[in-house]
């Protein structure tokens, strides 16, 4: 496996700023190096349209840090106080400005305890409910993009764009804002009383942010390029992970596990250094405005000192002002910690925005129009594809024009070599792709036109890769209709015939699919499928390969099912078993994205065309 | 849509000790990863000490200086107090720094072993254990856990200790000073570490819940994508984003239960302390007035305090910290406490201490096999029963059985995915659980239901099945047999990149594809599940004309569905019931046997019935 080989490039790559292509040519390699295009500023767009609708409550949240930290930095200022008047005053047997500051120390440290408290409730819930939103914004947003984007963008990388990149900014929210708000505001009131206490030893403070404000500066410009690509990094981990476990059978069976080791430790490397890249820019960045504050923090104290043996300091101020001094830098290292995890959880936003940046190829409706009323007592519609033309956006044609009309009720097999078109053709009409011209029109209405929820009760697919979710069997039926009862979920088993096994398994229909001997087969999760498509009661049904698992009297039992099921229903139905052909009333044969026999099944077997062959070569077979 | 969303119930076990296992055993565990950056660890935790102290002393130069030279008015004395705060500082910098840098690598390094270390145990895990895990629950161990503990490692671990000793340091400095303000800051300490045990408790179950459900929440996704025509199919995405949010709403909850707790803890921690400084403010002032005490020593003192106040503050998010991370640690261990399958070798005394019968190939038998899954319910009956088989060298078998008869799990015995529960599987006499796995599976080549392709070139998926240095001629050879000449016709032929994260392929495609990979390397012995039920008829003859080559002197075992694949094959076994039920050519069984007659015979009886009804 090249996982490694291919996804090497984007380590590097993504430094590039020229990475970001936006044109059409750039698009593949954007998916290859999971680096979609994000219009710029669109994190930061991102950020704030996420805090915006809690405005009010990170005001509130801001509100209880600043009084947190005007409560928590009296400490200091009364320590002057005691030093300069309280002691004196003392002496002089007036009790009162001492009793004073017992009282406000008491006071003091019992509000910054319960502001604390309240601050930490207020700024949990601000951060979970961003987070809240931002989870629900990627999972519908990934939802609601188009089958041809998931057929690109891999599970992985969108697992972890939901899991670790979300996380990183859970981390921001978290710990980083309130240090950021922590570290400004002591800053700016530590400033603030240093100046108040003295002019000169404050100014002396003040200037010393110049240069910390520098390296703050060069640490988050160097920290940006390792975080975005160690975000990179651990997606490659992630999809390769994913990979194995759902692939593990044939892992085993091929004794892969030695060499995925090796795969895998080369991704994990490569993680690993980046990581370990980015705790080294923390380090320096540590080492530096350390030195910064601590050289400040000696010369305020010498030029304090001075100017109290000079007379002209007290030196009640001096002991105040120190102690602040070596508040006014502690907070650097916290600093530190916030542009970590901002610059952690802006490489991951800027994933995040790329992912939700992308447009459906298949877009909801603005205006969605409804079907008509069903025309009689049978619930079939019209099917007419209309100059119908698909090329992928790659280019490569795989069917050009054509117009073809199904009538309501009819059932149509398509036959054809793999790769003729079937499958394309079935995506169209079951709108996964939308054609490249033309339109699809069910009851004259054009598919792009209908609402999600009526496209989906018109038309159901059934394909070969029958999924199951992880839930009860009759979960996984009910996904064809939510609001079923269980009467209605077992009818639809036992008109398909899956009711006989589902009924054998430990819990019948409540035997959770991932559990105890909930182990069920190709054969039997096709089965589940196409009780699930039965239950949705579609308009239009379409089976894509939808009995290739199952053996020849489950196909049967199927069939026979069909045939009633189908009464009335327009569908159309892929499969290479032709007996499916016999229940149907018109056949297309398919080849090179072309309809080259159309007619009904009869007519063509006694005729000398493909199908005739293709249906000698199937009687053959069965012999 | 019921994608619903349980705490897996895979493993209540683990939710049992939870409370009754400490943290700081679990965390123990850690210390086999740990071991090799040791020294490294160990050193920074140093380094922190000192420097920390360094930071300590800084309070006694300036009471020197307030005491000294600043009442003596000596310059010179002042200019020697602020060099040695300068030197002091830039030490404390540089040792911050020293420390950082030290374990920047290593730590690394842990975090990257042992997720390396999951991903290979994993591998080795008996396939019954994936069958059982949602791939997402170990993902979330495989990194969000692990980002956790090597955070725990770089910095609570590191800061416990450090904070610890720096708290201690304090407050022997400040007894020094004076003992009885000294005691007077030390008064909370017991209601503080009281808060603090109390607090572990509570804090490591709530913690425990929230990673089971970032857990659930990754399956939820991960379902959610894997499925996704489904959801599509069926016009469900809604739902699911439903279903979806229900559980990041609960996951909230746990988290803002979360918070209340470290916002309590906060309280206490900060409070407290914060008393004792100014009662010790309000005692001293008094001395000092009364002239028992310099200025000096309360200024010192209180700056002593207050540097020690972060110390003290950050117990608490500290402690959080390693209760996640215990809690983590015990997630990961979870999955790791799984034995793997073995290598391979039966036990002594087992069929495998004889020297193998060599040259004298006897195919592959079944002998009285059994087999239950190890999860289903030890009451219920066995999946097989009583599987008496041999298929003879060179012959080729061909499985039929009604859907779910345990066809695929019998398959699955052969290459040792699942065990046998008694019995035993021979190949050419030798016992298969006498046999390392990986010779095993070297000399059995299989081909599943589910083509699954890997994310690498086409050509690279076909020849995993071949030894190494297979070459151009083996994967030539190997795609014609399996008809898979497409391959050529791709953007970049063979190189192609396929599976996940490459070029989609048709079901046909793959499981060609996936044909091509078990007869690369000509094994000896083949297991074929359905192989050819993807295929148009064309393909499907083209297929088994070029098969039935490859099976001419392969001992193969194929399961059919129906009759064309059935005549790849000698002879016929039966499924039924979990027994062999009978054994037979195609045309004997047809003709002697109802049940497979019902089983291949395809339209007896249907296109009638069918005429009728319409």
């Amino acid at each position: 496996m090249t996982t490694t080989t291919a996804s090497t490039p984007t380590a590097e790559d993504d430094e590039l700023p020229g990475a970001r292509r936006e044109d059409g040519g750039g698009d593949g390699d954007a998916f290859d190096r999971d680096v979609l295009p994000a219009p710029p500023g669109a994190t930061a767009a991102l950020l704030r349209s996420l805090l915006a609708p809690l405005k009010g409550r990170a005001a509130v949240t801001t509100l209880l840090l600043l009084f947190q930290q005007a409560v928590a930095q009296a400490g200091p200022l009364l320590v002057a106080y005691t030093i300069d008047n309280a002691v004196p005053a003392f002496r002089d047997h007036r009790h009162g400005p001492l009793i004073a500051v017992a009282v406000g120390y008491l006071l003091c440290a019992l509000l910054s305890g319960a502001l604390q408290f309240a601050f930490i409730e207020a700024s949990a819930r601000v951060s979970q409910d961003v987070l809240l939103d931002l989870r629900s914004r990627i999972f519908r947003h990934a939802q609601a993009l188009s089958i041809d984007f998931h057929e690109r963008y891999t599970s992985g990388r969108l697992i972890s764009r939901s899991t670790t990149d979300v996380e990183s900014l859970r981390e921001l929210l978290n710990e980083g804002l309130q240090e950021l708000v922590t570290v400004v505001l002591s800053f700016v009131y530590i400033a603030a009383l240093l100046l108040w206490l003295d002019l000169g030893l404050g100014a002396v403070a003040v200037a010393s942010f110049v240069p910390l404000y520098l390296l703050v500066r060069l640490y988050q410009r160097r920290a940006g390029r390792v975080y975005r690509a160690r975000s990179t990094a651990i997606a490659a981990v992630i999809v390769k992970f994913v990979e194995t476990m759902n692939g593990i059978r044939p892992v085993r069976a091929f004794r892969r596990e030695a060499a995925n080791d090796g795969e895998f430790a080369a991704l994990n490397r490569r993680h690993e250094r980046t990581n370990g890249d980015a705790l080294l820019e923390m380090a320096r960045y540590v080492v530096g405005s350390r030195l910064v504050a601590n050289t400040a923090v000696a010369g305020i104290v010498l030029w304090g000192a001075y100017r109290v043996a000079s007379g002209s300091l007290e030196l009640g101020v001096l002991a105040a002002a120190v102690l602040y001094l070596r508040r006014l830098y502690d907070p650097i290292d916290r600093l530190g910690m916030f542009l970590n995890s901002y610059q952690s959880a802006a490489a991951s936003l800027e994933k995040i925005a790329g992912l939700l940046a992308q447009t459906p190829s298949v877009p909801e409706p603005s205006e969605p129009r409804g079907l008509p009323p069903a025309r009689g007592d049978f619930p079939g519609r019209e099917v007419v594809f209309d100059g119908v033309r698909f090329a992928y956006r790659t280019g490569g044609e795989v069917l050009p024009r054509f117009t073809l009309t199904l009538p309501a009720g009819q059932t149509v097999a398509v036959v054809g070599s793999t790769g003729a078109g079937k499958s394309t053709l079935a995506k169209l009409l079951a709108r996964f792709y939308d054609p490249s011209d033309g339109r699809v029109l069910l009851d004259g209405v054009d598919l792009r036109e209908l609402s999600v929820p009526e496209l989906r009760r018109g038309v159901v697919m059934v394909t070969q890769e029958a999924f199951l979710f992880s839930g009860t069997v009759a979960d996984n039926i009910a996904i064809g209709r939510p609001d079923a009862t269980r009467e209605e979920i077992e009818r639809a088993a036992k008109a398909i015939g899956a009711h006989e096994f589902i009924s054998a398994l430990p819990d019948g229909y409540d035997t959770d699919v991932r559990k105890r001997g909930g182990r069920i087969s190709a054969g039997q999760r096709q089965l589940v499928a196409f009780a699930r498509a039965l239950l949705a009661d579609p308009a239009v049904l379409i089976l894509d390969e939808a009995t290739s698992s199952l053996d020849i009297p489950g196909e049967r039992a199927v069939q026979r099912a069909m045939s009633t099921v189908l009464h009335g229903r327009t569908a159309v139905v892929i499969a290479h078993r032709l007996s499916t052909v016999e229940i149907a009333d018109r056949v297309l044969v398919m080849e090179h994205g072309r309809i080259v026999e159309d007619g009904r099944p009869a007519e063509l077997i006694a005729g000398t065309g493909r199908f005739a062959d293709l249906h000698k070569a199937w009687r053959e077979s069965l012999a | 849509m019921s994608v619903p969303v349980r705490t897996l119930a895979v493993m209540p076990t683990t939710r049992a000790t939870t409370e009754d296992r400490s943290a700081v055993r679990t965390l123990l565990r850690l210390w086999p990863y740990v071991r090799p950056v040791r020294a490294r660890l160990f050193t920074a935790a140093f380094v922190a000490i000192v420097a920390s102290c360094t930071g300590l002393v800084i309070p006694l130069v300036l009471k020197w200086m307030v005491d000294g030279p600043v009442a003596d008015r000596d310059p010179a004395g002042v200019w020697f107090g602020a060099l040695c705060l300068l030197l002091l500082g830039i030490a404390e910098a540089v040792l911050f720094g020293i420390r950082r840098w030290l374990v920047a690598r290593p730590l690394s390094h842990v975090e990257a072993e042992m997720r390396a270390g999951l991903y290979r145990h994993l591998q080795r895990l008996p396939v019954a254990f994936h069958d059982r895990w949602a791939s997402g629950q170990l993902l979330s161990r495989g990194t969000t856990d692990l980002m956790l503990l090597r955070m725990f490692l770089a910095f609570p671990l590191t800061f416990l200790l450090v904070n610890g000793i720096t708290i201690l340091a304090g407050m022997v400095i400040m007894l020094m000073q004076d003992w009885v303000l000294g005691l007077v800051i030390l008064a909370p300490v017991i209601p503080v570490m009281w808060t603090c045990a109390a607090f572990e408790r509570r804090y490591a179950q709530v913690a425990r819940r929230a990673q089971d459900q970032v857990g659930d929440l990754t399956t939820v996704v991960e379902e959610s994508v894997l499925g996704i025509r489904i959801i599509k199919g069926f016009g469900r995405h809604r739902s699911q984003a439903r279903a979806f949010g229900e559980l990041s709403l609960s996951l909230r909850g746990t988290e803002l239960r979360k918070a209340r707790l470290l916002a309590a803890i906060w309280g206490v921690i900060v409070t407290l302390p914060e008393l004792a400084i100014g009662a010790a403010l309000v005692l001293g002032a008094v001395r000092v007035a009364d002239g028992e005490l310099s200025a000096g020593t309360l200024v010192a003192f209180l700056s002593t305090a207050l540097a020690l106040r972060w110390p003290v503050d950050s117990i608490g998010f500290l402690l959080a910290m390693s209760q996640e991370a215990a809690t983590a640690t015990e997630r990961y261990f979870e999955v790791l406490d799984e034995a793997p399958e073995s290598a391979g070798e039966a036990p002594a005394g087992a069929a495998g201490g004889s020297p193998r019968p060599a040259g004298r190939p006897t195919g592959l038998r079944f002998e009285n096999v059994r087999f239950r899954y190890p999860d289903a319910p030890p009451d219920s009956a066995p999946l097989l029963a009583r599987i008496d088989l041999h298929i003879r060298p060179g012959e080729s078998m061909a499985l039929v059985g009604a859907t779910g008869s345990g066809k695929t799990t019998l398959t699955a015995l052969v290459p040792r995915l699942h065990e046998v529960t008694s019995g035993r599987i021979t190949l050419n006499g030798v016992d298969i659980a006498a046999m390392p796995r990986e010779e095993l599976r070297a000399k059995v080549a299989v081909a599943f239901e589910e083509p699954t392709l890997f994310s690498t070139s086409v050509g690279e998926n076909v020849l995993m099945g071949a030894p190494d240095g297979a070459g151009e001629a083996d994967l030539e050879r190997a795609l014609a047999v399996a008809q898979a000449d497409f391959a050529h016709a791709l953007p970049q032929g063979t190189d192609t990149r396929v599976g996940e994260q490459g070029l989609s392929l048709s079901g046909g495609q793959r499981q060609r594809l996936a044909l091509a990979r078990a007869v690369v390397a000509r094994p000896e012995f083949l297991v074929l599940d359905d192989p050819l039920s993807a295929l148009d008829v064309h393909t499907e003859a083209a297929v088994e004309a070029a098969l039935r080559r490859v099976l001419a002197d392969t001992t193969a075992l194929i399961v059919a569905h129906r009759p064309s694949t059935v005549l790849l094959a000698d002879r016929v076994a039966l499924l039924s019931g979990g027994r062999i039920a009978a054994v037979g050519t195609h045309q004997e069984l047809l003709r002697h046997n109802a049940e497979y007659a019902r089983l291949m015979s395809a339209d007896a009886g249907y296109a009638g019935e069918t005429e009728d009804s319409r």
